[in-house]
C-alpha cells in the first residue's frame, strides 16, 4: 500500500484548506512599529507603494492603524515612495 | 515629562564640517532649552526614494530627547528647521512607552541584528564543526589579499584611474587613510610633479571620498559618487 506522500493527485489536495491569517504584532508581541525601518514596512505595501488592506495582511485593527501611520511617516522622510512602480 | 524624537535630513552637498555644524546647532538648541538629549543617531547618507529640492540623497540624523517644557521648545525648533536652508525635511514625534523601550532595545542591539547575528553564529558553528583545521588557514588566506586590495586600490575613488593611482603611489600616497589626511592642493602638487599631464583632473573631492573609503563606508561612498560627475562637484548654481 502506497503511503499518502507517494500518491500523485490529479489536483492539489491543499487547495481549499485555508491557512488562517493572524496578526503578527499580537502573535509576536511587537508593540512599537518603527517608521525608520523601511525594509520592515515593505511587507505592508504593494508594488505601487500603496498600503495593503487588513483583508490581506491579517493585522488587527489596532496595529493596522499603527502600520499606516508608520508608513506615512516613512513616506514623509523619503524612506518609502509615495507613488512608484515595480517596488518589489 | 515626555520623550520626543526628531528626525531630519541635511543637504548632502554641504561639506563634512558644515553638516556636523548643522547637527550641533540643533542639539545645542535643545540643550539650551533645558532638554535632556537621550541619544543622537547618525543614520548617515541615504538614497531618497523620491527627489527633494532636486537632491537624490540626504544625510539623516535622529535625536531622541526629553524635557518638561517641551510645549515651548518644539515649535521653536520646528520654526528654526523651516527657516534653515540646510535642512531638507524633518519630523518630530512623541514616543509612547513602547517607543522608548524600542529605541532603548535597539541601542543595546536587541532589535534588528538578532536574526543576522544568529545566522552568522550558526554558520560559524557549522564551519567549526565541519573543518576545524582547514577553516583557519583558509580564513587567513582570504583576509590577506583583502587587506592588500583595500590598502592599494585607489582607483575605487571616482576620478582616479590606474595611471593617477600609480602617480599617487610614487608620490607616497598608498592608502585611503593617507589620501584622506591630505587636502586637495597637496594632491594637486603630486599630480603636477608626475610625468603625465593630469591637469584636466580635479582632486577637490578625493580626500572626502578617501575618508569614506578608509572608514569602510562603501555604501555612502557609492551614493556620493552617484552625485558626482567624473569626480567633480556638480554645482547646483549652474542649473
Amino acid at each position: 500500500m502506497a503511503s499518502r506522500e507517494e500518491i500523485k493527485f490529479l489536483s492539489n489536495p491543499n487547495i481549499g484548506k485555508s491557512n488562517k491569517k493572524y496578526c503578527r504584532f499580537r502573535k509576536y508581541g511587537i508593540k512599537h512599529i518603527d517608521y525608520k525601518d523601511p525594509d520592515f514596512l515593505l511587507q505592508f505595501i504593494n508594488e505601487q507603494g500603496k498600503i495593503l488592506p487588513r483583508r490581506i495582511t491579517g493585522n488587527s485593527l489596532k496595529y493596522q492603524k499603527k502600520v499606516a501611520v508608520a508608513i506615512k511617516r516613512a513616506r514623509h522622510l523619503a524612506l518609502l515612495p509615495y507613488v512608484t512602480d515595480l517596488l518589489k | 515629562m515626555h520623550n520626543y524624537e526628531v528626525t531630519f535630513i541635511v543637504d548632502p552637498v554641504l561639506s563634512g564640517d558644515e553638516i556636523k555644524a548643522t547637527e550641533k546647532t540643533y542639539s545645542n538648541l535643545l540643550k539650551d532649552e533645558g532638554c535632556n538629549i537621550v541619544h543622537l543617531d547618525e543614520m548617515g547618507l541615504k538614497q531618497l526614494t523620491y527627489p527633494i529640492n532636486k537632491r537624490s540623497s540626504g544625510i539623516y540624523y535622529c535625536i531622541e530627547f526629553n524635557g518638561t517644557p517641551a510645549g515651548a521648545t518644539i515649535p521653536k525648533m520646528e520654526l528654526a528647521f523651516r527657516r534653515d536652508e540646510r535642512i531638507m525635511r524633518f519630523l518630530t514625534i512623541k514616543l509612547d512607552k513602547y517607543g522608548i523601550k524600542y529605541n532603548d532595545d535597539k541601542r543595546n542591539g536587541l532589535i534588528g541584528k538578532s536574526k543576522k547575528a544568529k545566522k552568522a553564529d550558526e554558520k560559524e558553528k557549522v564551519a567549526a564543526k565541519v573543518a576545524p583545521v582547514k577553516a583557519a588557514p583558509a580564513a587567513a588566506k582570504a583576509e590577506a589579499p583583502k587587506a592588500e586590495a583595500t590598502a592599494e586600490d585607489l582607483t575605487k575613488i571616482e576620478g582616479i584611474g590606474p595611471k593617477i593611482a600609480d602617480a599617487l603611489n610614487k608620490g607616497g600616497v598608498t592608502t585611503f587613510a593617507g589620501l584622506a589626511g591630505m587636502d586637495a592642493q597637496a594632491v594637486r602638487d603630486i599630480l603636477d610633479k608626475a610625468e603625465s599631464n593630469f591637469a584636466a583632473h580635479d582632486p577637490a573631492t578625493w580626500p572626502q571620498q578617501a575618508d569614506l573609503a578608509a572608514n569602510g563606508k562603501w555604501d555612502e561612498l557609492k551614493t556620493l559618487q552617484d552625485e558626482l560627475d567624473g569626480g567633480k562637484v556638480v554645482s547646483s548654481e549652474e542649473e
